[in-house]
C-alpha cells in the first residue's frame, strides 16, 4: 500500500446503553483499509458487525461511537453531519447485509429496487435506468436478467437475493464496500461466484473491501489481510495466507476447533477462554 | 455399518405443488442406515436433504416409496409410538424452541404426550446428559446462548429415549467454537446411548467428522454414495463431490467460473 489508505480507523469505541448496564461492544479498534480485501473474523458478539456499522454511522440510537480518528478519504466521518453521511452511504461506502430476505423490500420488484440505488442526480430516462439495471444484473452473473428484473424478493432464491443486493450496492460505484457475512446464507458454489464478483471489483475497480465473516477458511483464502476480533478488540492482525501460523491463543483455539476431513470421531478441541484475552 | 439396517429407504419421492408448478424435491432416493451408524446427507440448499428428513420423521406426509424404520414399514401417518422412537433436532435453535416456555416446560411436554412418568428425575437426568445441569431448569430460551439452546433442543429429543436421532444442520447456526462443543456432545451421546443418526449438513467437514458413510445429493437425487474414507484419502470420483470438496477448503477462483452454468438465473 503506497497511496494513503481509503479508510483510517483509530481507537474506535462503541458503547450501548441498556437498562442494566453499559455494554462496551467495540473497545479501541485501530486499522486501515486501502484498495484491498481486509477480513474481520470473530465470533458472534465480538464487535465485528458493530465496527462495520460505526463506519457508516449506522449504530443503533442507544449506542454511542467515539474515535480518535475515523477518516474516509477526505471526509472526517466522526464529525460528519447526518446530512453529509447521506451523500456517503450507498454512494461512496456501501454495505452488503447478511440476509437478503430481510434487507430487500418484500413488496417491490427486484429491478425497481436496484434502480432506486442509482443516484438521483444522474438524470436518466426510464429506459436508460432499466438498461443500467439489466447490465448490473448481468454483471453479478444472473443468467436471465429480464426475468429476475420482474420478480419479487420472495420469488428469488437465497443466492440470487444476495446477488441482487450486491448489484444494488454496486449501482453507485462505491469506493469502499463493507460486506457483513455476505455469503454465510449461500451454498458453496454460489458463494464462490459472489466472492469472485467481489474479487474482480477489488482488482479491476480498485475497491476497498471490508469482509466481515466467522468462516476462518474462507477469510484465509479470500482476503489479503485478516483482523481477528475478540470481545470488542483486535487481538491479532496478520496476512491472510499466514492465518494458519497465527500466534494468539484465541486464534489458535478457533483454528483447532474446526472439524476437518480426516478428524473422524476424534474429540474436537474446545476453546478455553482466558480472561487475559480481554485485555490482549 | 452395523449388522442390521435400522433405517432403509427405497425410491423415496417427495414433490411440492401440482401441475405446471410441481417441483420434484426428492426424486427416487434410496439408502440404508445400519443400527448405531451415523449416515450423512450432504448437498446445497434446495437439494432435498432436509425434505428427506421431514418425510422420514413424519412432518411431511406427502411422499411415496418404501421406508422401513426399525423393522416397521412406514405409512404416511405415524403412530404415537413412532414419534417416541424417532426424534429430530432442527437447524435453528432460535426458532425451534417456544420463547415463553421454560426449559422445564419444554422438556415436560413430550413426557406428558407420551405418558412417561417420573418426569422430574428424567428432566434432571437429561439436563446433566447434555451438559446444561440443574441450574438451567427454570430459564427461558432468551436467557440461553445459541449453544445452550441447541443443547436444550438435543435434550428435548433425547428425553423420550429414542433409537433414531435425525439431525438437520444441528450446528450451522453456531460459532465454530460452540460447534465443536455440540459435535463433541453428539459423538459422546450417540456412543453412550447407541443412537442411529442421520446427519444433514451442507458442510462436508462436519459430515466427514461425524459419519462413516455419506450420500452427496444434488437436485433431489443422490449423486454418489461413498464412505468417508474416500474423502480422507481423496479418492472420491464424482465431479460434484470433487466440487464440494474443493469449495470446503476455501475460496477458489476456478470453482466460480465452473459453477456458473449450474445456477438457475
Amino acid at each position: 500500500m503506497t497511496e494513503t489508505p481509503q479508510l483510517q480507523v483509530e481507537d474506535l469505541h462503541v458503547r450501548f446503553r441498556t437498562p442494566q448496564r453499559i455494554v462496551h461492544a467495540v473497545r479501541g479498534v485501530t486499522f486501515q483499509v486501502g484498495r484491498e480485501k481486509v477480513g474481520i473474523v470473530g465470533e458472534s458478539g465480538s464487535g465485528k458487525s458493530q465496527t462495520g456499522r460505526a463506519i457508516l454511522k449506522l449504530t443503533p440510537p442507544n449506542g454511542t461511537v467515539t474515535a480518535k480518528r475515523l477518516q474516509f478519504q477526505e471526509l472526517d466521518i466522526a464529525a460528519a453531519s447526518e446530512r453529509a453521511m447521506l451523500k456517503v452511504r450507498g454512494r461512496r461506502i456501501s454495505m452488503i447485509m447478511q440476509d437478503p430476505k430481510h434487507a430487500l423490500d418484500p413488496v417491490m420488484r427486484v429491478g425497481a429496487q436496484i434502480a432506486e440505488a442509482i443516484p438521483a442526480d444522474q438524470k436518466l430516462s426510464a429506459a436508460e435506468r432499466r438498461e443500467r439495471v439489466m447490465a448490473m444484473l448481468e454483471a453479478v452473473h444472473i443468467r436471465n436478467p429480464a426475468r429476475v428484473h420482474e420478480l419479487y424478493p420472495h420469488e428469488v432464491s437465497g443466492g440470487m437475493g444476495q446477488r441482487v443486493m450486491i448489484a444494488m450496492m454496486l449501482m453507485a460505484e462505491p469506493d469502499l464496500l463493507i460486506a457483513d457475512e455476505p455469503t454465510s446464507a449461500l451454498d458453496v458454489t454460489v458463494r464462490m461466484q459472489v466472492l469472485a464478483i467481489l474479487d474482480d471489483l477489488v482488482t479491476r475497480r480498485g475497491l476497498g473491501l471490508i469482509f466481515i465473516s466467522h468462516d476462518l477458511n474462507l477469510v484465509a483464502t479470500f482476503c489479503d489481510r485478516v483482523l481477528i476480533m475478540y470481545a470488542g478488540r483486535i487481538v491479532e492482525e496478520c496476512a491472510a495466507a499466514e492465518l494458519a501460523d497465527a500466534k494468539h491463543p484465541y486464534t489458535r483455539g478457533l483454528l483447532a476447533s474446526l472439524p476437518r476431513i480426516g478428524s473422524r470421531h476424534q474429540k474436537l478441541a474446545v476453546l478455553n477462554r482466558d480472561p487475559a484475552w480481554l485485555d490482549g | 455399518m452395523g449388522d442390521t439396517a435400522m433405517i432403509s429407504v427405497n425410491n423415496l419421492r417427495v414433490s411440492f405443488g401440482s401441475g405446471a408448478n410441481a417441483v420434484q424435491a426428492v426424486d427416487g432416493v434410496s439408502f440404508s442406515v445400519g443400527q448405531g451408524e451415523t449416515y450423512g446427507l450432504v448437498g446445497e440448499s434446495g437439494c432435498g436433504k432436509s425434505t428427506i428428513l421431514r418425510a422420514l420423521c413424519g412432518l411431511n406426509p406427502n411422499w411415496s416409496g418404501d421406508v422401513v424404520i426399525g423393522g416397521e414399514t412406514m405409512l404416511p401417518l405415524r403412530t404415537r409410538s413412532f414419534y417416541r422412537r424417532v426424534q429430530m433436532v432442527f437447524q435453528d435453535p432460535y426458532g425451534s424452541l417456544h420463547p415463553r416456555h421454560t426449559v422445564n416446560t419444554t422438556l415436560s411436554e413430550p413426557l406428558a404426550i407420551h405418558g412417561m412418568g417420573d418426569a422430574d428425575a428424567r428432566i434432571a437426568r437429561v439436563l446433566v446428559e447434555v451438559g446444561l445441569g440443574p441450574a438451567f431448569r427454570y430459564r427461558y430460551p432468551h436467557q440461553l446462548s445459541g449453544g445452550q439452546r441447541q443443547r436444550l433442543a438435543i435434550a428435548r429429543a433425547l428425553i423420550l429415549e429414542p433409537q433414531v436421532l435425525l439431525l438437520d444442520e444441528p450446528t450451522s447456526a453456531l460459532d465454530v467454537s460452540v460447534q465443536a462443543e455440540i459435535l463433541n456432545l453428539l459423538v459422546d451421546l450417540r456412543a453412550r446411548l447407541g443412537l442411529t443418526c442421520i446427519l444433514v449438513s451442507h458442510d462436508l467437514a462436519v459430515v466427514a467428522h461425524m459419519c462413516d458413510r455419506l450420500a452427496v445429493m444434488n437436485a433431489g437425487r443422490v449423486m454418489e454414495e461413498l464412505p468417508v474414507a474416500a474423502l480422507e484419502d481423496d479418492s472420491a470420483s464424482h465431479p460434484y463431490t470433487r466440487q464440494l470438496l474443493a469449495a470446503s477448503l476455501g475460496y477458489d477462483r476456478r470453482l466460480a467460473t465452473g459453477a456458473v452454468e449450474d445456477i438457475d438465473g
